[in-house]
């Protein structure tokens, strides 16, 4: 069957099993830069990101994705530190920071 | 002149042979170990700058002011210069007039090191000849400055209040060695010196000291203790020199000259950055200077705590303080040294290892350089319809004739600039005048100038988190019939700064090079930022051929000066507050002056200019929370207050947001004030 082309397929299921991601990434990120687990996803960050319109860069989808377990490397590599996200946290998270220490402690997932 | 032994020795020499041998043996080898780690252009240049007589002689008259007469130190500080130039230059005199005396009276013994030094000991002359009278009493005048200085030091270690300095460094053990044997040098000296001037001759200290002494001592058997005990303390002070803060003497005569050669520093431990930590004196000036140090958490991470810890090899420390600094630079403006201790923060940040490295190769800059390009020649286009409608500015610059075009709608930013160009003319010469063709030449003339240059104007992530500056510039630039075009309205690329302060160098290079893309692509050839930490990287970093990149306060002054902008001036009186990156970064301190003068009132913060307090939201400080970031705020704003105005006016669009967030009074950018007074 395989080869033919129907016009549509089936996308791979997106749900999350909390009880099953792999938060090590996330886990050494907050001992690194505490702020992480104050973020309330208001995406303040993401709506003045520089980067965003580029490449779809989004500290809250970082952050989300991290807490699913999921692969944030694209994400990350465009970020060019501007540090306007900083400056619009409503909770006062140094998000600089926190990718920087991201950055740092990074590997594949 | 006779000599008193014909040995030319004696045992108590040893101690300071000994010191004296280890000093110069050591700093000898320093310095070849730093040539050595020096990168091989660096070393090259360093070198060829030695040889070179221009800068040779520069380093010999920069060593001269700096390290024997302190002459930085007496303008910030009197009795602090006094205190420290007396102590050098007159060590030096002392030095200098030892070895003038063996060279005169017996140069057989000028190969030995200690004869100079202990010359008084050797050699019985007489005061009552020419010489040994000038020679002796240029001695005593010269100790007694020093035994002044010391005096002083003394006091200052006791009471550091006296002479201005709220904070300073508590020294180290081994630096209390070093200070304590300092101090015992020259008291030491006196009394050798005064046991000995019944033999050896004396001025007008030796000798009233000796015979006060010769008044309850009745034979010499105190003499030669007195001068073992004069050796010692020069010995101790020579083999604990290397590893005290008095490493500061040597190092900083090889500071100068690395400095003149324009090294930079490249590796964040070794070479240059080696001799800026061992030229620290550690005498705790950058403590009160460092905007930090509002928080007593945070006193510990200015630099001469960091110049510390790398000597000590505090590796989790110098990351922790490394990484806290605001770079706002008001370290290195104040440091009597100057140790760049942004710079070397910066190094050290760079030689970090990261997981992940970004990268900006594949952002597509096209459009955006098109977009740029085609507004300008939009007003080109409009030049050519005026040209073909028969107006008298037709071959004349771009913005005059989009003036004349301007009834027409010339589409795109450039035609509001022509609508600015016609207003302008008819605020000139033909105001009343009103024929059409007068106008339209009148606004050629105006604008003849504007006409010929294409400016981009860049804002930086800054400004556009407080659109209100960007939109102020722009007007400005209208009104002052500019052909420009904002560059990075809707979207944009950040300068690069925040990621080299990181020290992330590669991914900043990568971003440069999209920025140049993008103004190259636009056929700009004036680039007017608003933001000072991209003015900084612009025209430091960016290789931009053909393109003038300057300050939106220096670009408008420049229109005043044309005539080209006029302001009323207001009632209200700003003081303003000089961004770090601006004044310190670029040395810009007199344009936003003199622009904030004609559109209002203005008065000076206590602290200013050089010495300017940084607002707290530098993106210089990677681990700075919002919580010490706001201490920081409110003691910048409160040395704002101490002048007494109506109101803040700054010229950074991060200072602005920053400031407003906590400041009772209003806060406004340059730009925003300049458009307000604006008067067409």
């Amino acid at each position: 069957m395989e080869g033919i082309d129907f016009g549509f397929g089936l996308s791979k299921s997106s749900s999350v099993q909390l009880d099953k991601v792999d938060l090590t990434l996330y886990r050494r990120l907050e001992a690194l830069e505490p702020g992480v687990r104050v973020c309330m996803a208001c995406g303040s960050c993401t709506s003045t990101c520089t980067a965003g319109p580029w490449s779809g860069m989004s500290v809250r989808k970082v952050i989300l994705n991290l807490q699913r377990g999921k692969d944030v490397g694209r994400m990350l590599s465009c970020c060019m530190l501007c540090g306007k996200c900083t400056m619009v946290c409503p909770r006062g998270i140094n998000t600089r920071h926190l990718i920087l220490s991201l950055c740092r402690i990074y590997e594949k997932v | 002149m006779r000599e008193r032994f014909a040995t030319g020795f004696d045992p108590f020499v040893l101690p300071f042979l000994i010191g004296m041998v280890f000093v110069l043996g050591y700093c000898f080898f320093g310095i070849f170990r730093i040539l050595y780690q020096l990168p091989k252009d660096d070393r090259r240049r360093f070198l060829v700058s030695l040889i070179t007589p221009r800068t040779a002689l520069k380093n010999v008259w920069d060593i001269f002011c700096n390290c024997l007469l302190h002459v930085k130190l007496w303008k910030r500080n009197k009795l602090l210069g006094f205190m420290h130039s007396s102590i050098a230059f007159g060590w030096f005199m002392i030095i200098l007039l030892g070895h003038l005396e063996v060279f005169i009276y017996c140069p057989e013994r000028v190969h030995l090191f200690y004869y100079p030094i202990f010359f008084n000991y050797f050699v019985a002359e007489n005061e009552s000849t020419i010489g040994g009278a000038v020679l002796f009493f240029l001695m005593d005048f010269f100790l007694l400055l020093i035994l002044t200085g010391i005096g002083l030091a003394i006091v200052k270690r006791v009471r550091s209040r006296f002479f201005g300095m709220r904070r300073t460094t508590r020294p180290s053990l081994l630096d209390r060695v070093g200070l304590y044997s300092l101090w015992a040098i020259f008291p030491l000296r006196l009394l050798a010196e005064s046991f000995t001037a019944h033999i050896s001759g004396g001025s007008f200290l030796t000798i009233p000291a000796n015979w006060v002494f010769r008044q309850f001592l009745g034979n010499d058997l105190n003499l030669l203790p007195t001068w073992w005990a004069y050796s010692i303390v020069l010995g101790v002070f020579m083999v604990v020199l290397p590893f005290t803060r008095y490493m500061h003497i040597p190092a900083e005569m090889m500071l100068i000259p690395m400095r003149n050669a324009g090294l930079r520093i490249r590796h964040p431990r070794k070479g240059f950055a080696k001799v800026q930590v061992l030229s620290c004196p550690g005498c705790g000036v950058c403590i009160d200077a460092c905007p930090m140090s509002a928080q007593k958490v945070n006193i510990k991470d200015c630099t001469v705590y960091l110049n510390r810890q790398i000597r000590r090899g505090n590796e989790k420390r110098i990351e922790e303080i490394s990484d806290k600094c605001l770079l706002c630079g008001k370290c290195e403006a104040v440091c009597q040294v100057g140790v760049e201790g942004p710079r070397m923060r910066v190094a050290q940040r760079s030689a970090r290892r990261y997981g992940l490295t970004p990268d900006f190769a594949a952002i597509d800059t096209a459009p955006l350089s098109r977009a740029a390009s085609a507004a300008f020649s939009g007003a080109a286009g409009a030049t050519g319809a005026a040209g073909a409608a028969g107006a008298a500015a037709g071959a004349a610059g771009v913005a005059g004739a989009a003036g004349a075009a301007g009834a027409s709608g010339a589409s795109g930013v450039a035609g509001a600039a022509g609508g600015a160009g016609v207003a302008a003319g008819a605020a000139g010469v033909a105001g009343a005048a009103g024929a059409a063709g007068a106008a339209g030449a009148a606004g050629a003339a105006a604008a003849g100038v504007a006409g010929a240059s294409k400016v981009a104007f860049f804002s930086g992530c800054m400004t556009r988190l407080t659109p209100s500056v960007g939109k102020a510039v722009c007007s400005l630039l209208d009104k002052a019939g500019a052909d420009y075009v904002w560059l990075d309205r809707e979207e944009g690329l950040c300068c690069g700064r925040p990621l080299l302060t990181a020290g992330r160098i590669d991914a900043a290079i990568s971003l440069i090079r999209k920025n140049e893309e993008v103004i190259l692509g636009s056929g700009a050839d004036t680039l007017v930022l608003s933001c000072p930490i991209c003015y900084k990287m612009f025209s430091e970093r960016y290789a931009l051929p053909g393109v003038r990149v300057v300050s939106y306060a220096d670009y408008f002054d420049e229109f005043v000066q044309q005539g080209r902008l006029r302001f009323e001036k207001s009632d209200i009186c700003y003081v303003y507050h000089d961004p770090c990156e601006l004044g310190r970064g670029c040395g810009i301190y007199e344009s936003p002056r003199r622009l904030l003068g004609q559109a209002a009132g203005i008065a000076e913060a206590e602290k200013n200019r050089e010495e300017s307090v940084c607002c707290g939201g530098s993106l210089g400080s990677l681990t700075l929370d919002f919580a010490h970031r706001e201490v920081i705020t409110r003691k910048s704003l409160e040395n704002l207050y101490s002048s007494r105005a109506d109101a803040i006016a700054t010229a950074c669009p991060l200072c602005l947001s920053t400031f407003r967030r906590y400041s009772d009074r209003p806060v406004r950018d340059l730009a925003e004030i300049l458009d307000a007074s604006c008067r067409l």
